[in-house]
């Protein structure tokens, strides 16, 4: 539209002047501070062993708790949209708790629980031998909370989407459950589980303040890549942590970068999250 | 749902529940015995503590300057990116959920880079005698970082949705801009700002991260409820971490129910 | 001279939508901008109103250059096909919002805006939302709306369009009614040549981004300058033919040429409106013979389409006495008189007539 730029051009301007603050100048710093002292360093601040297990940790950890929100996202959502039972609304607003909790909270929470003074946790360790505190499994214990309603929220409106005609036409042709759930449903929300698990697991690797305290900052056991940032940046050294930091944040950008490039081969320009 | 064996449901039904039993309602159950369980009055007198409440008032603080910052930008960002076409606008529109996606240590250490010591914008501040890093201001940025993205991925589908001839009638009767703005889009998008105004405050109430790196967290004067938890547990003051963790979660809470309320609210008017 | 349109010119990438059209609308008149999908007529009224930016050519509004003018600044009232009516505002504050916004005084505002609503008839709706309303009543409170500042001009956008045929007729009357009492310059966009022939004063035929013919209803139905115009307004036989000694020879019609011939052109169109022809059964006439194919009844009158001799397919509109004279009935012989044809003639092409 030709003459309204008089008004909006400040607008416009304002805008941008705001993201270039929040967003661009604070990236850029990030970038510059990491790959200053040029690559050779910055690489070899990486593949120090503490960063590296830190690294290595953070992924593992991060995929294992993917894989599985993938498979109870996607059942809370079918049960969610499917099945009518007493106190599903209540339920509803459960699956956005973890949204609106502090992660350090979650943490909290899960010290309680699991802590190793505590009931659950004592019995847990001394019967299974499982440590949950300061260890890979609070970890994931931690990230699924947090992560819970990603992968539900997702695939909820595309379920919705399908008429429950398919499903009957589908066994009314003779499909078992299963075949049901295999061939009619699947492929049209394996889109929105692809995009969740995607969102899942970018959040998964810069999780702090569940995981700092659920883990603690032991190097080498249970720490994960945010923790090692803010441990190096306790022990003043700027290197290591601009490092990981730039990785980091690569990572995440590549991962929007990857659910949006999805999305928009779907057919829809990703305007909410 | 004929037809459909009765067991898969009840064993599905089953599975699902009792995950989310065990993993949500379990350590929120744990968190509101273990709170009370020296009773209510304790409970009580720690949230009394003068660092407890000097916390609190920091953290709401904090929390209006982000919601107040990011809703004003949030919606003019929003529709920038909506009627609009112009090279980098895709680039933009992702750049947006960057405060999603980056860790929010990495977000602390951002704001040190560009306002500590050695940053860039440190020569202004030393000119100014402003101080960010391990002060208010920092905090103010970062909390307002880590919440930017929710206002305007509320408020672009609102805008997408109502399109543009409104506007245009309202020009053609002689609106500038601004008139058209307040009283033809704004009465659209109000009820998605208000949804986005909600989960930014979620969001800056619960923020930790970055505001460890940032504030240095000393008490009395640069923490908030959520650094205070932390030096609680650390100090093994369990009763007040548990204390001011119930009253984080239970605001939280609330602000959760609103936001379904007004879920429910943008649905019956679209 | 309310509206003048110069050369106006507008592509979108390698596409000509509208190519250097010309035409006035005078003070106080009604004028249909007339054509199929994809003609322009859309565009053409965009670019008057500020919603589009000419390439080329200028745009004059009640005498004034009004080509690089703002929107706001042209004074001019704008109807949308889908009424585009504020949503959260009733129908009171939807009336009122132009003359809140020009910053007419307050009692003059009341006054206009009951003014309007009586003059549409929606005298008890002014607190209702327009969610509320029908699509019928929706289009009468955006025309209010649109006429409250007193606008130079008024543009009309396929206004009728998202409503069903009774309601679209009985709008149509309101648009006269209001035209009447307002005496404000209109143009409105259509692709229904019926609304076009009844309200207008005038009719602008557009084609392919240009005008094909400009004048009043009586006059583009009968004397259309080319087939399009013929065959798009009202209904009419496409019969083809060939120029031969002089004449256009059209299966066993004979028609003398018209001014549209010239030297070279050797196909010929004859076009002929359904009602321009009379038929006869005695088998003593001297007219072209034909076998009647269908007969169909339309209402107000009969449809009998009839097979040539040479195949083409003619259809004749009889009134209900005159088939009850005839006694028609398919399978059976008729002669054919045509009373009136346009005939156009050009040169041999592989460009096929469709109309």
């Amino acid at each position: 539209m030709s003459k309204m730029k008089a008004g909006p051009l400040s607008l416009r301007l304002s805008a941008i002047a705001y993201l270039a603050f929040m967003l661009f100048i604070p990236l850029a710093a990030v970038l510059q501070d990491g790959l200053r002292s040029g690559f050779s360093s910055f690489a070899n601040s990486l593949f120090n062993p503490a960063a590296w297990h830190a690294l290595k940790l953070t992924v593992w950890t991060a995929v294992v708790m993917a894989l599985i929100n993938a498979v109870m996202g996607t059942l809370t959502a079918y049960v969610m949209v499917r099945y009518a039972f007493p106190g599903r609304a209540w339920l509803n607003s459960l699956i956005d708790l973890p949204f609106a909790i502090p992660t350090l909270v979650t943490g909290v929470m899960l010290v309680i629980l699991y802590g190793p003074q505590q009931v659950l946790g004592g019995w847990l360790k001394n019967h299974w031998g499982w440590e949950i505190i300061f260890a890979p499994a609070g970890i994931i214990l931690a990230l699924l909370f947090v992560t819970f309603p990603l992968v539900v929220r997702t695939v909820e409106p595309l379920l919705m989407e399908i008429d429950e005609d398919q499903e009957e036409a589908a066994r009314a042709l003779g499909a078992s459950s299963w075949t049901t759930f295999w061939r009619v449903l699947f492929p049209a929300i394996l889109p929105g589980i692809l995009t969740g698990t995607l969102l899942t697991f970018s959040r998964a690797l810069g999780e702090f303040g569940s995981v700092v305290v659920v883990a603690g900052n032991i190097p080498f056991k249970s720490q994960t890549a945010a923790v090692y940032v803010w441990g190096e940046l306790e022990s003043q050294n700027r290197q290591g942590a601009s490092a990981m930091s730039v990785l980091l944040v690569a990572l995440s950008f590549l991962m929007i970068l990857l659910v949006d490039w999805f999305e928009k081969r779907r057919g829809k320009t990703r305007v909410r999250s | 749902m004929s037809g459909r064996k009765k067991s898969t449901r009840y064993y599905l039904l089953a599975l699902v529940l009792g995950y989310i039993a065990v993993l949500i309602l379990l350590p929120i159950g744990a968190l509101i015995a273990n709170t009370f369980a020296k009773g209510g009055m304790t409970f009580l007198k720690v949230l009394c503590r003068q660092d407890v409440l000097h916390a609190f008032v920091l953290t709401f603080s904090l929390s209006a300057v982000a919601v107040v910052l990011n809703a004003v930008f949030g919606v003019v960002i929003a529709w920038v990116l909506v009627r609009h076409q112009f090279p980098g606008r895709n680039l933009l529109n992702a750049l947006v959920d960057l405060p999603f996606a980056v860790s929010p240590v990495v977000a602390g250490y951002m704001l040190i880079l560009l306002f500590g010591r050695t940053g860039w914008f440190y020569p202004l501040l030393q000119a100014t005698g402003l101080k960010v890093v391990f002060s208010l201001p920092g905090m103010a940025i970062a909390t307002t970082f880590v919440s930017l993205p929710f206002v305007i991925r509320e408020v672009m589908p609102v805008l997408q949705e109502i399109g543009l001839e409104e506007d245009q009638a309202a020009y053609t009767l002689g609106a500038n801009g601004w008139q058209t703005f307040w009283r033809v889009t704004f009465p659209g998008i109000r009820w998605g700002l208000l949804y986005g105004v909600t989960l930014t405050f979620a969001r800056a109430l619960g923020e930790f991260g970055a505001l460890f790196v940032v504030s240095g967290a000393v008490s009395g004067e640069t923490e908030t409820a959520t650094l205070f938890v932390f030096r609680a547990m650390d100090e093994r003051l369990y009763q007040e971490a548990y204390a001011v963790s119930l009253t984080l979660a239970a605001v939280s809470f609330f602000v959760l129910l609103a936001m379904e309320a007004l879920r429910k609210r943008i649905h019956e008017e679209a | 001279m309310g509206i003048s349109v110069v050369n106006l010119t507008k592509r979108f990438g390698e596409f000509t939508a509208v190519d250097r059209v010309n035409f006035d609308v005078k003070e106080g008149e009604l004028v249909a901008l007339l054509g199929p999908s994809g003609s322009g007529k859309s565009t053409i009224l965009r670019m008057i109103c500020g919603l589009e930016t000419p390439d080329d050519g200028e745009i004059y509004l009640t005498g004034e250059n009004a080509t690089s003018l703002s929107i706001q600044k042209r004074g001019v009232g704008f109807v949308f096909q889908h009424y585009a009516l504020f949503k959260h505002m009733t129908v009171w504050q939807n009336i009122a919002f132009g003359l809140e916004v020009q910053k007419f005084p307050k009692k003059e505002i009341k006054g206009r805006v009951e003014e309007l609503l009586h003059l549409v008839q929606l005298q008890g709706y002014s607190h209702h939302l327009p969610s509320q309303l029908s699509g019928g009543q929706r289009q009468r409170v955006a025309l209010a709306r649109a006429l409250a500042p007193k606008p130079k001009v008024l543009l009309l956008d396929e206004p009728f369009g998202a409503l069903d045929a009774k309601v679209r007729e009985e709008l149509r009357n309101w648009i006269r009614r209001l035209h009447d009492e307002f005496h404000v310059t209109s143009l409105f966009v259509t692709h229904d040549q019926n609304e076009a022939l009844e309200i207008s004063d005038k009719i602008v035929v557009v084609n392919q981004g240009r005008v094909e013919q400009i004048g009043t209803s009586q006059e583009i139905y009968e004397n259309p300058q080319s087939s399009f115009v013929a065959g798009f307004i009202g209904p009419v036989n496409v019969l083809r033919g060939k120029v031969e000694a002089g004449k256009a020879k059209v299966g066993e019609f004979e028609f003398a040429l018209d001014s549209s011939f010239l030297e070279g052109h050797t196909d010929a169109e004859a076009l002929i409106r359904p009602s321009d022809v009379m038929l006869d059964t005695a088998a003593t006439s001297s007219f072209p013979k034909g076998q009647v194919k269908r007969v169909s009844f339309l209402g107000w009158g009969i449809k009998v389409d009839i097979v040539l001799m040479d195949g083409q397919i003619m259809t004749v509109h009889l009134t209900k006495e005159r088939f009850q004279e005839l006694q028609l009935a398919e399978g059976q012989d008729v002669y054919i008189q045509p009373r009136d044809a346009k005939v156009f003639t050009r040169k041999a092409a592989a460009q096929d007539y469709s109309i």
